[in-house]
């Protein structure tokens, strides 16, 4: 396996920060070789560029990869969207030699070429293929009593024939790593309902995109939970500012978004703080001192 | 997609059944492909209310390529003008940072206090950014979204 290539794209390193730090100092408890991915852009955003033009998503997304290719590294995502840009267009380019000719007829333009020689990783499924849940439940000192409500987010699912992670309908490999940090998911119904972000419908219909993150919200708050956990900025920025904006028109939700990551650094032992939980817009302190008592227990334990 | 592919359609509407945006909104997904065969839906506002989540895709019975479809039906509309402010607004931020959503002061310092450097992406490097913006302009990109 080669050393990871960390891909942070947009939303993380300039709207969630604490979700970057997080998985930095997971990474390294995990003890895997990684280092960021130098002189990367925008994934290029699925939902507005490969709706736009497919020539221009695929040039932005391939110069990212190749940029992974010249330091011999795969490359590691964070994020359900960049994800979905980068092994897709990886795959449609490793595939199709016309279209991986055209590519490269732009990218010659800045000296690179794209080869196809490495993969794109999501940190879920990375964690899930390449450590595993028992495996991952091993390293955890502090199991955290918490009741979760599991969101994969739909790029991170489908389309299911390029993604090798079995169906869609009824997954359970997340579940399984947030049951190895000692959380419980608890099933809810629409569970692997759109969070309503994606397409760019977040960007040009907002009311629309609040009304998915709504009817999830409602369910996710019947099943009774402590938190979200997701493994996509995208989603944790809609359910935590989605929230927000809901809380002005009196709706109150209160249900912190955690981020897997955050999780898995919560189940390590690293503060609420440390994994950035207080940059949530919806903060609750509540959710923040009961960690850090479960923290303190599993410390005299 | 060739029409010959949509024409398997049965009219099931498994599509907008399983079309979580299709709940609350005017969307129709099994409208949208069918009419895409009959005529030019780029002025269709629908468009744009799906959020690719590819529920209808996966579950067609047919295997039709439903989201892909989408995305070609898209790019015919932005080829022919229709593009949304908000999204333009979004390519904008791409040509000019190199990401869609770029960095702003808040976050700098957000970044700053909980003791992350600049990130290592095309912002900190200006040849970076430089090449992100040639190849936005071989590609013609710049030029679509004018």
């Amino acid at each position: 396996m080669k050393d990871l290539s960390l891909f942070l794209g947009c939303v993380i390193p300039n709207r969630y920060p604490g979700i970057e730090k997080a998985t930095r100092l997971i990474l390294d408890r995990l003890g895997i070789k990684w280092s960021e991915l130098k002189e990367a852009s925008c994934c290029p955003a699925p939902g507005i560029f490969r709706s736009f033009d497919k020539v221009t998503w695929l040039a932005i997304a391939a110069r990212n990869i190749l940029l992974a290719e010249e330091n011999n590294t795969d490359i590691l995502t964070i994020c359900n969207g960049c994800f979905s840009s980068l092994l897709d267009a990886n795959n449609m380019l490793k595939k199709d030699e016309a279209l991986r000719n055209d590519v490269n007829l732009h990218l010659k333009k800045i000296n690179k070429e794209y080869k196809g020689t490495i993969e794109v990783r999501h940190i879920i499924e990375f964690l899930h293929k390449e450590i595993g849940a028992k495996n991952l439940n091993k390293l955890i000192k502090r199991p955290l009593e918490l009741r979760v409500a599991v969101h994969y987010g739909c790029h991170l699912l489908k389309p299911t024939k390029d993604r090798l992670l079995g169906g869609s309908e009824c997954p359970v490999f997340f579940d399984k790593l947030v049951e190895a940090t000692g959380a419980r998911s608890i099933q809810y119904e629409g569970k692997t309902s759109c969070c309503g972000a994606g397409g760019g419908v977040r960007s040009a219909m907002l009311e629309t995109s609040f009304k998915m993150t709504e009817y999830k919200l409602i369910q996710i708050k019947k099943a009774g939970v402590d938190c979200i956990v997701e493994a996509c900025p995208f989603c944790h920025l809609q359910y935590d500012v989605g929230q927000a904006e809901l809380e002005k028109a009196g709706k109150h939700y209160n249900i912190p978004v955690v981020h897997y990551s955050q999780l898995l650094g919560l189940a390590f032992g690293f503060t609420p703080e440390e994994v950035g939980l207080h940059l949530n817009a919806v903060r609750s302190l509540e959710f923040e001192s009961r960690i850090a008592g479960i923290q303190k227990r599993g410390h005299s334990l | 997609m060739k029409n010959s592919e949509i024409l398997t359609c049965f009219q099931c509407g498994t599509c907008t059944g399983s079309c979580p945006s299709g709940k609350y909104t005017s969307l129709n997904v099994r409208r949208i492909i069918k009419d895409s065969i009959k005529k030019d839906i780029s002025d269709q506002l629908e468009l744009w209310m799906c959020t690719t989540c590819y529920n209808c895709q996966e579950r067609c019975p047919r295997g039709i390529k439903i989201t892909d479809a989408i995305f070609s039906l898209r790019a015919k509309a932005v080829k022919n003008g229709r593009i949304l402010p908000a999204h333009r607004a979004v390519c904008k931020f791409l040509i000019e940072t190199g990401h869609s959503v770029p960095i702003d002061d808040i976050h700098i310092t957000i970044r700053e206090k909980i003791g992350l450097e600049q990130s290592e992406t095309v912002s900190k490097y200006p040849n970076a950014l430089k090449d992100v913006k040639t190849l936005l302009a071989s590609t013609g990109f710049d030029e679509l979204i004018k």
